[in-house]
């Protein structure tokens, strides 16, 4: 079948509010937060329902139409690109709360539900949604569980994976399955674990099942600024071998607190060459007692200043500091690549020290946040789209930075996942079985490979 | 046949059409039954990458969880997902692939949420790794959760990564009885929503039709006598339990020596909301039961036929996993996703290599 028909084939699904067509109306979806690259599609759908959802799917396959499900278009790492000749699956709109059970613990949400949206409906009985990654204003859960979001949190909490129970979802030949359930335990191969992180390669999430936990009753959030960015490193390391256990260990640099600080106003001190933020969470009678552990620890380590957060709306400027720290760096460069990386949690600082050595030999500027507790790399490389060649050397740059990962032993990607932006490096971090065993498993849920194409594999 | 070498296992897998890998065989409800050729792979054993500062270690599969814990132990660490049998000889692959953990799963996550890597040898006898040796990674579909409850129907595990974390300096346990099961369940429920910082949440039917609720907590010691009179508050009542008992109590569930000799031990993951209608079942069987992880696992004792438990399974749409008893059919009840984890077989092992028990 030709696009035309095919649209006409939509058109009886869709109201025209509902499909796009337009160029003027496919503008802004021909990139997500990987604004370097972009692609229009032949159009965008905005279901309203789950069936209208899984009609979509069903008629993409019977034509072989390729799709891409867009929830906020947050990816970092280009995965919601849409493909040429493909249309766009806008989920925005499949945003409904469908369950929240406080007893049991857990919410069931559709795809397109903002993901601080579930905290904010669980408040109502103390109970939050753990992942909260730096987007979580805005990203969709749909999004999160395709790419198993991170955030800051990870450290003790877990990536988004370790959040979901079970899941509807439209397998990319129209066939709706249930993975999971509502227990924290199930018989027989995870499913749900090798779904989460298959960035819409294995058909559209409808529904999700998500896992809640109490609010922690108290918080202690230290910063602690350093001279060095390596002492800053080697706190983290004291912390981690402290035998505590805090809900975030986070480094900003100078480039990155001077970006923040101009454009939150967080309190950060502007001369640090590196900012340790250590939070503690849980039940109020063990986070004292583990700050003073922790007090004692900061306290030996190399840094001048520390500081504890006063009161909730101080811990919050904090956080708001270190969320905006990605588009804060706009203030300092017009463009810039969000790398994300991890190596092992000991070679920070030696990881740290090459990414200097790179930005130095490069003569690019290169401001750095990371999750230090998981070793998470954020890399901000920072550069002149209007200057020719410009990006092509800030992205030889920050591919330099992912071969120094898997050469340490790390990753290529800690929480961004592979998308468009990474299928280079997938093959020197895996070999050729490993990758022809992914590639056997997509194309047993996907055959006529429609779901996302061009992510992930070459 | 005990293959010590990649090479030794590569080519006797490959020589062999019908195969389900084993370990120490501490789970024998998921041993072949006759006519399989059966894969030991307790010869590749022992640590192969620890570094503690890392809170991470790499170790063959067959490498008994008893050996990984000590090491971990001499260095402040541990397993949060609590390892079962682990004084049965479990090995950390048997663990995997039968998708095991204990009470203590309740404060931190499962097993899924503590393996990082996997290395295995597939149906066409090549060696495969997926996940990695960091605590965060995103790359490429994440094989190492898909082998958590595999039964060694994908693979012969081989190597496997997990994060660990510090291991907590003491422990404590609050233990109070209810009068009925519904009286505990409204305690648990209770205590789920609270904002305390619960290692374990049991509860353990009595004969007389009481119900004892097992709260444990860990951390620094000198935080205990505030939150246990607090634990204690919620639950109107309680003993508090410490040092050597304590750690045996725990010891005792995760070992299963609460149960009689004779029964068959199965796994039942559910939910609070469910444990009611099972409850009545298994007490007019007069079952020795246990739920654990805020009763969304529970662990039983069958002393009746198999069949007649599976039955029951399906009628509440529930799923059972038989771990130890006659090995055969260990999985009960309902299947769900039974389409997809076809899909997933075919691509893994596309000669049916692998038994599916």
């Amino acid at each position: 079948m030709d696009q035309a028909s095919f649209l006409s084939v939509l058109a009886k699904l869709y109201p025209p509010g509902r499909l796009l067509i337009k160029p003027a109306q496919l503008a802004p979806f021909e990139s997500d937060a990987l604004t370097s690259y972009q692609v229009r599609p032949l159009a965008v759908v905005i279901p309203e329902t789950q069936e209208e959802v899984i009609e979509t799917v069903r008629l993409c396959h019977l034509h072989e139409i390729p799709f891409v499900a867009r929830g906020s278009g947050t990816s970092l790492s280009g995965a919601s690109l849409p493909i040429a000749g493909g249309i766009v699956i806008a989920l925005n709109r499949l945003n409904r709360i469908l369950r929240l059970d406080p007893q049991q613990r857990l919410a069931v949400v559709e795809c397109g539900v903002i993901n601080l949206d579930v905290s904010r409906a669980a408040a109502a009985y103390d109970l939050y949604f753990a992942p909260d990654p730096s987007s979580q204003l805005i990203c969709t859960i749909g999004g999160n569980l395709a790419f198993n979001s991170g955030g800051a949190h990870c450290l003790k909490y877990g990536m988004t994976s370790n959040h979901v129970l079970g899941l509807k979802v439209v397998l990319p030949e129209g066939e709706v399955i249930n993975l999971g359930g509502e227990s924290l335990e199930s018989v027989g191969p995870d499913l749900v674990g090798l779904y989460v992180g298959s960035e819409g390669l294995f058909g559209i999430v409808l529904e999700v099942t998500l896992r809640l936990l109490p609010k922690p009753e108290k918080f202690c959030t230290v910063l602690a600024a350093y001279g060095t960015l390596e002492a800053a490193g080697k706190a983290v390391s004291m912390v981690v071998a402290s035998g505590l256990l805090p809900g975030a260990i986070e480094i900003m640099d100078n480039l990155a607190i001077q970006a923040a600080e101009a454009a939150v106003h967080a309190g950060y001190p502007l001369d640090a060459a590196g900012l340790l933020i250590v939070e503690l969470d849980g039940e109020a009678d063990v986070v004292e007692k583990e700050f003073t552990a922790l007090m004692e620890v900061i306290e030996e380590s190399e840094s001048y200043e520390i500081r504890v957060a006063n009161d909730e709306a101080d811990r919050q400027r904090i956080w708001k500091g270190r969320k905006s720290a990605f588009s804060a760096v706009g203030r300092l460069s017009p463009d810039y690549i969000v790398q994300d990386g991890v190596v092992p949690r000991s070679r920070l600082g030696e990881a740290l020290g090459e990414i200097q050595k790179l930005s130095a030999a490069y003569g690019i500027r290169v401001a750095n946040v990371f999750h230090a507790g998981d070793g998470n790399l954020h890399p901000l490389i920072l550069f002149d789209g209007r200057e020719p060649g410009a990006y092509e050397r800030a992205e030889r740059l920050a591919g330099e930075i992912l071969r120094m990962c898997i050469g340490f032993g790390g990753s290529i990607t800690g929480e961004h996942g592979i998308g468009i932006e990474k299928k280079n490096y997938l093959p020197v971090m895996f070999n050729e079985a490993d990758i022809e065993t992914m590639r056997s498993i997509r194309l047993h849920i996907d055959p006529k490979e429609i779901s996302n194409r061009g992510k992930m594999f070459l | 046949m005990k293959p010590t070498s990649i090479e030794e296992l590569q080519s006797f897998i490959c020589s062999h059409p019908r195969l389900l890998p084993h370990g120490n065989k501490s789970k024998t409800a998921l041993l072949a039954s006759e006519g399989v050729t059966q894969l030991d792979l307790s010869g590749l054993s022992g640590m192969i990458q620890y570094t503690p500062s890392e809170f991470t270690f790499t170790a063959w599969a067959g490498t008994e969880v008893d050996e990984i814990e000590c090491i971990l132990n001499e260095n402040g660490q541990f397993l949060p997902f609590d390892p079962l049998l682990v004084k049965h000889g479990a090995t950390l692959g048997g663990t995997v692939a039968s998708g095991l953990s204990g009470s203590g799963r309740y404060r931190f996550g499962g097993l899924r949420d503590f393996v990082l890597g996997v290395q295995y040898i597939d149906g066409n006898g090549r060696l495969v790794r997926a996940g990695g040796k960091v605590v965060k990674n995103a790359a490429g579909f994440d094989i190492p959760k898909m082998m958590v409850g595999s039964l060694g129907g994908l693979g012969a595990l081989l190597e496997l990564s997990f994060k660990v974390f510090p291991r907590p300096p003491a422990y404590s346990t609050v233990v109070s009885n209810f009068s009925s099961m519904p009286a505990a369940l409204e305690s648990l429920h209770l205590l789920a929503i609270t904002p305390l910082d619960l290692f374990c949440l049991d509860l353990e039917p009595q004969s007389g039709g009481t119900v004892k609720l097992m709260v444990r907590i860990g951390g620094f010691p000198n935080s205990f006598s505030e939150r246990i009179q607090r634990l204690k508050s919620y639950l109107g009542d309680g003993e508090s339990i410490e040092g050597n008992e304590e750690t045996e109590l725990w010891h005792q569930i995760r070992e299963f020596s609460w149960l009689p000799g004779d029964c068959a031990l199965v796994k039942i993951p559910l939910t609070p909301n469910r444990v009611g209608k099972l409850d009545a079942i298994l007490s007019e069987w007069n079952t020795k039961r246990r739920y654990t992880v805020g009763a969304n696992l529970a662990w039983i004792g069958w002393q009746g036929p198999i069949e007649v438990l599976g039955q029951h399974l399906m009628e509440l749409g529930l799923s059972g996993l038989v771990v130890i008893g006659p090995p055969g059919h260990p999985r009960l009840g309902v299947r769900v996703a039974e389409s997809f984890s076809r899909r997933i077989k075919q691509a893994l092992d596309p000669l049916g290599r692998w038994l599916e028990v």
